[in-house]
């Protein structure tokens, strides 16, 4: 098993809202789409899923509707409003933006030593 | 959803939350079954991988963003809930808060509806007032009323002002109905479009009307046509006999209209007026009122006003040199009110400073001993932020409470104390509860409650929170203390300066009552008279019919003399006019005043002056004789200082000739008991009515008075005297009748009344700064208690444990007193400059005021300084 590591500050709602993106998802299925995707890499602490996404929901990134599940359940389903998705394209740029600066800092870093 | 429906449907949220984590947990369960575990372990796993679901919840909530809310909510509930535990402490609390709020938003209602509120005109903020203005002064200041040809001038070259004028004309209503003496007012044309005054029934004058020789026309107010007409609308088109001329009624105006304070009944155009006063350059007779044209600006009317006032001085030296003209913007005119009205206001804020210091005491004294609670909250994990709101929601609930019942007493409140104001108040029927005063109550009910509530507020316990878990009962008050003594201090400061206050009054008061008025003012009455319209036209008809009521009014059963006069003793009205002691008038603004009054030779009689020397005017003094005056005392010393005035000359412009003093009298209090000292005209003069010129007679006649001395109740011959002096014509009418005595009271109504006010708060002061010295000394000395048993196990005995508490209270009112008599200093001028009549500081009040005060603070303090001699060493130090 991979070594586990806590999530950068402000991620876990880029993730969230990445998750959420592709079709409306309840609470559990996003915690462990979370994990699954991540490869168990990212550990998602469940009890801070569900503060962020009522947070998310409180700022309009999310909406919720009671839908049932396939096995004929009641649960709250999540899906992107039109705010969140922008919000989501700009995050995910900048998180783009910043993941190729690090990596050109560590490959110059890495030239360096040779 | 937004915040206040997520707030609302806070139960419905609650339980969504609920749903949807359990959801998670089952899911998660169910799915670690189908790995193989058994039920009750894999809902264990579940459950850890959650956290704690009630954690978890708490994480939702603050995101929800609502949590302020919530949390003031319970705040709330919880503030409530403590009062109500406390029904002592919210009683004596609240009480306090509505008796100073109370007192303080009556003051406001009053405040607001006299001085504050715009008039009712439509749209009141573009309406100015015009006045002329001279480069030097008169006793009545150096702002002038316009007379008739400035004002044509004015308005024809003004491009930024549209004006109105008018001028105050009363007269006797003859046809229809029983004769009425009445206020009417000429008026230009424009004036009502000008205020946006609507007439209806009926119409405004026509600007054609507004002419000599137009059709006269009147307009009558809406309670008039009540009054004569009994509201019918036929009223329109029929005859009104106005000072013996006929007018056809055009309009009626709305209800409840009036001019600056003026009621009015009749209004006639003003261009109607053919008299020399409508031609004369002298005759500062008529209002202005204009409207700025939309897109102008005050300053740029100003500055046209003073070119036209420069034009004119140069065209017409003799009258407008020196002169130009001002605008302002049209405030309601409300006299000496405003300083009364300002002063109340700051006395009641001192009220409600007393009552903020005590409340604030009150609740330090129970935050101390909540110190515990509150240590073991902190320890809990309630962030001091979170206690400080707490405590101030706490505060503000007994300040918002103690203001709902400031504003119910102001409710019921305000009509009595409007209706017990000294003479009339201006605007009263302005003065009524409306949003602003709501809003002010709100202010200084939230404004109070962070004064009292911020101290004990910021005293929830951080730091050293250890040691006040740890000290239990066993603290020594040191750090309240001193809080404590400063609330304290400031209730007697503030108490002191009321005392003070309401004992310089009183003096003043006392000696106002015990002055002489100059004239003897039992038993006599004293009315103006209206002479019927149609003597007014011929002056031997003027003269004959003064004499005849004089003969009739002397018939009455119960006269015993009877006088006429221009300017009654002690009653508004002025007389002022400039005198030369030689031929050569001395330029306008270098003359010396005098009051004048035209009086019959039995006035001395009537009035009851002394004569100091020479004689009083008599019968022999007529027409077509020596023109002769009498002086006053002050007029003696003022015009003829070491001379003796009997023989000499003095020009005081009613007819061409000088007058020759004949007599010396006593000085009258003209201004009344209290303003008289100060006034700026003192001297007097009275001339005889027979003497007046035949042109100034009708003028005159329009002013006089008569005066009745009589053997029996003054008011009882008013009756008779009103039917004996109704004249041929049954047009005759008396009005304005008073008794001397009652002129000579009402001089000081204002005094009396504010000394009567003051005196309720500083007794009110005085209860509550006893009420807070006595609760925060048995609160100090309570918290006290194992120390005092220490003291008295190691021998201390009662007496000196009673002196100790006493001492400590003592140090309190000293200073209190100390910063109080600096502050009483700085009143008692803040009064000197706003009550007639009120002299400097006089030490002997501060002797007298200040020992009621210490005395009864060391009464209160009397209480619980016995309490902590009483005190069982035994049982005090077992207490812990």
């Amino acid at each position: 098993m991979a070594e586990k590591s806590d999530l950068p500050q402000g991620t876990l709602d880029l993730l969230i809202l990445n998750v959420v993106a592709l079709g409306p998802v309840h609470g559990y299925a996003i915690a462990q789409r979370l994990e699954q995707v991540s490869r168990g890499v990212v550990q998602v602490p469940q009890g801070s899923l569900y503060p962020a996404l009522h947070r998310l929901e409180n700022r309009g990134l999310l909406a919720a509707d009671w839908e049932e599940t396939e096995s004929g359940r009641e649960a709250k389903f999540y899906r992107l409003t039109r705010k969140g998705r922008t919000q989501l394209e700009t995050e995910a740029a900048s998180w783009q933006r910043l993941i190729d600066a690090v990596g050109l800092v560590l490959k110059l870093s890495e030239g360096g030593a040779e | 959803m937004n915040w206040w429906q997520r707030l609302l449907r806070r139960k419905k949220m609650e339980d969504q939350l609920e749903k949807e984590l359990r959801f998670h947990l089952e899911q998660h369960a169910s799915e670690l079954i189908a790995q193989g575990l058994s039920p009750d372990e894999a809902r264990r796993q579940a459950r850890l991988a959650l956290g704690g679901p009630e954690q978890v919840k708490e994480n939702c909530r603050d995101a929800r963003g609502t949590r302020w809310m919530e949390d003031l909510l319970q705040d709330f509930r919880y503030a409530l809930r403590m009062l109500r535990k406390q029904p002592g402490f919210a009683a004596v609390a609240l009480l306090t808060l509505a008796l100073g709020s109370g007192a303080t938003t009556v003051m406001f209602t009053v405040v607001n509806g006299v001085l504050l509120k715009p008039f009712h005109y439509g749209d009141p903020g573009g309406l100015v007032r015009l006045q002329e203005q001279t480069d030097w002064s008169t006793p009545q200041g150096n702002l002038w009323a316009f007379t008739y040809p400035n004002y044509l001038d004015c308005k024809r070259e003004s491009r930024s002002l549209d004006m109105a004028a008018w001028s105050i004309s009363r007269g006797t209503v003859s046809v229809p109905g029983p004769a009425e003496y009445i206020d009417g007012l000429e008026m230009s044309s424009e004036l009502f479009s000008l205020l946006g005054v609507n007439v209806a029934p009926g119409r405004m004058f026509l600007p054609e009307e507004d002419r000599p020789g137009a059709p006269p026309v009147v307009i009558l107010s809406h309670s008039f046509w009540q009054r004569h007409f009994a509201a019918n609308p036929a009223a329109i088109g029929m005859r009104l006999v106005f000072d013996g001329k006929p007018y056809t009624i055009v309009g009626i105006t709305p209800a409840g209209f009036r001019l600056d304070d003026n009621e009015l009944d009749v209004f006639t155009p003003l261009g109607q007026n053919t008299s020399p006063r409508m031609q004369s350059r002298r005759a500062h007779r008529f209002g202005v009122w204009a409207r700025l044209h939309s897109g102008t600006t005050l300053g740029q009317a100003q500055a046209e006003l003073a070119l036209v006032g420069r034009r004119l001085a140069q065209q017409f030296p003799d009258s407008n040199k020196g002169r130009t003209f001002i605008a302002e913007p049209l405030r309601p005119d409300v006299g000496d009110t405003r300083s009364t009205l300002w002063l109340l206001l700051g006395a009641v804020s001192l009220v409600l400073l007393i009552a903020c210091a005590n409340v604030a005491s009150l609740l330090l004294a129970r935050a101390v001993s909540r110190e515990r609670e509150l240590a073991i909250r902190v320890a809990l994990g309630a962030g001091r932020g979170r206690l400080a709101r707490q405590c101030l929601t706490e505060s503000a609930v007994l300040g918002l409470s103690g203001g709902l019942l400031g504003v119910w007493i102001a409710a019921i409140g305000i009509r009595p104390f409007v209706a017990f104001w000294p003479g009339t108040l201006p605007r009263a029927e302005e003065v009524q509860l409306d949003w602003h005063v709501l809003l002010f109550a709100l202010v200084i009910s939230l404004w109070s409650s962070l004064l009292f509530g911020l101290a004990p507020a910021l005293r929830t316990p951080v730091r050293e929170l250890e040691q006040t878990l740890r000290a239990g009962a066993r603290t020594v008050a040191g750090g309240s203390r001193r809080l404590h003594g400063a609330f304290v201090i400031s209730e007697m400061a503030l108490a002191v300066v009321l005392l003070v206050s309401a004992g310089l009054l009183g003096r003043t008061l006392l000696r106002l009552t015990s002055l002489d008025p100059g004239v003897n003012v039992h038993n006599v009455v004293t009315a103006r008279t209206a002479l019927s319209p149609a003597t007014l036209a011929n002056p031997a008809r003027i003269r004959a019919a003064w004499e005849e009521i004089l003969d009739r009014a002397r018939r009455v059963p119960g006269v015993q003399a009877i006088a006429m006069l221009d300017t009654v003793p002690m009653r508004e009205g002025n007389n002022t006019i400039g005198y030369d002691l030689t031929a050569a008038a001395a330029p306008e603004d270098k003359r010396p005043f005098v009051l004048a009054n035209s009086v019959t030779p039995d006035y001395l009689e009537v009035a009851g002056i002394p004569l100091r020397r020479g004689r009083f005017i008599n019968d022999q003094d007529r027409k077509g004789r020596e023109s002769v005056a009498v002086i006053d005392d002050v007029m003696a010393q003022q015009a003829f200082p070491g001379q003796d005035p009997i023989g000499k000359h003095v020009w005081i412009g009613i007819g061409p000739d000088p007058v020759t003093v004949v007599g010396i009298v006593g000085h009258v209090r003209q201004w009344g008991l209290a303003a008289d000292d100060q006034a700026q005209v003192r001297a007097q003069l009275y001339y005889p009515f027979a003497q007046v010129p035949d042109e100034l007679l009708r003028r005159w006649s329009e002013l006089m008075s008569i005066a009745v001395r009589t053997g029996i109740d003054p008011l009882s011959v008013v009756e008779p005297l009103r039917r004996e002096v109704r004249g041929v014509s049954d047009d005759q009418v008396l009005y304005e009748v008073h008794t001397m005595e009652q002129l000579a009271k009402d001089t000081i109504a204002t005094q009396r009344f504010l000394l009567l006010l003051f005196a309720i708060f500083a007794g009110l002061a005085l209860l509550l700064a006893c009420i807070g010295i006595y609760g925060v000394l048995a609160y100090l000395t309570g918290q006290r208690v194992s120390e005092i048993g220490v003291r008295m196990a190691l021998g201390a005995t009662a007496g000196q444990v009673t002196r100790m508490v006493l001492r400590q209270s003592l140090g309190m009112i000293f200073v209190g007193v100390g910063v109080g008599i600096l502050a009483a200093l700085a009143a008692g001028r803040v009064l000197m400059h706003t009550v007639d009549g009120m002299q400097s500081n006089e030490p002997s009040t501060f002797i007298i005021m200040i020992p009621v005060l210490v005395l009864a603070a060391l009464l209160a303090s009397f209480g619980p300084a016995r309490r902590a001699s009483r005190i069982d060493p035994i049982r005090a130090l077992r207490q812990d």
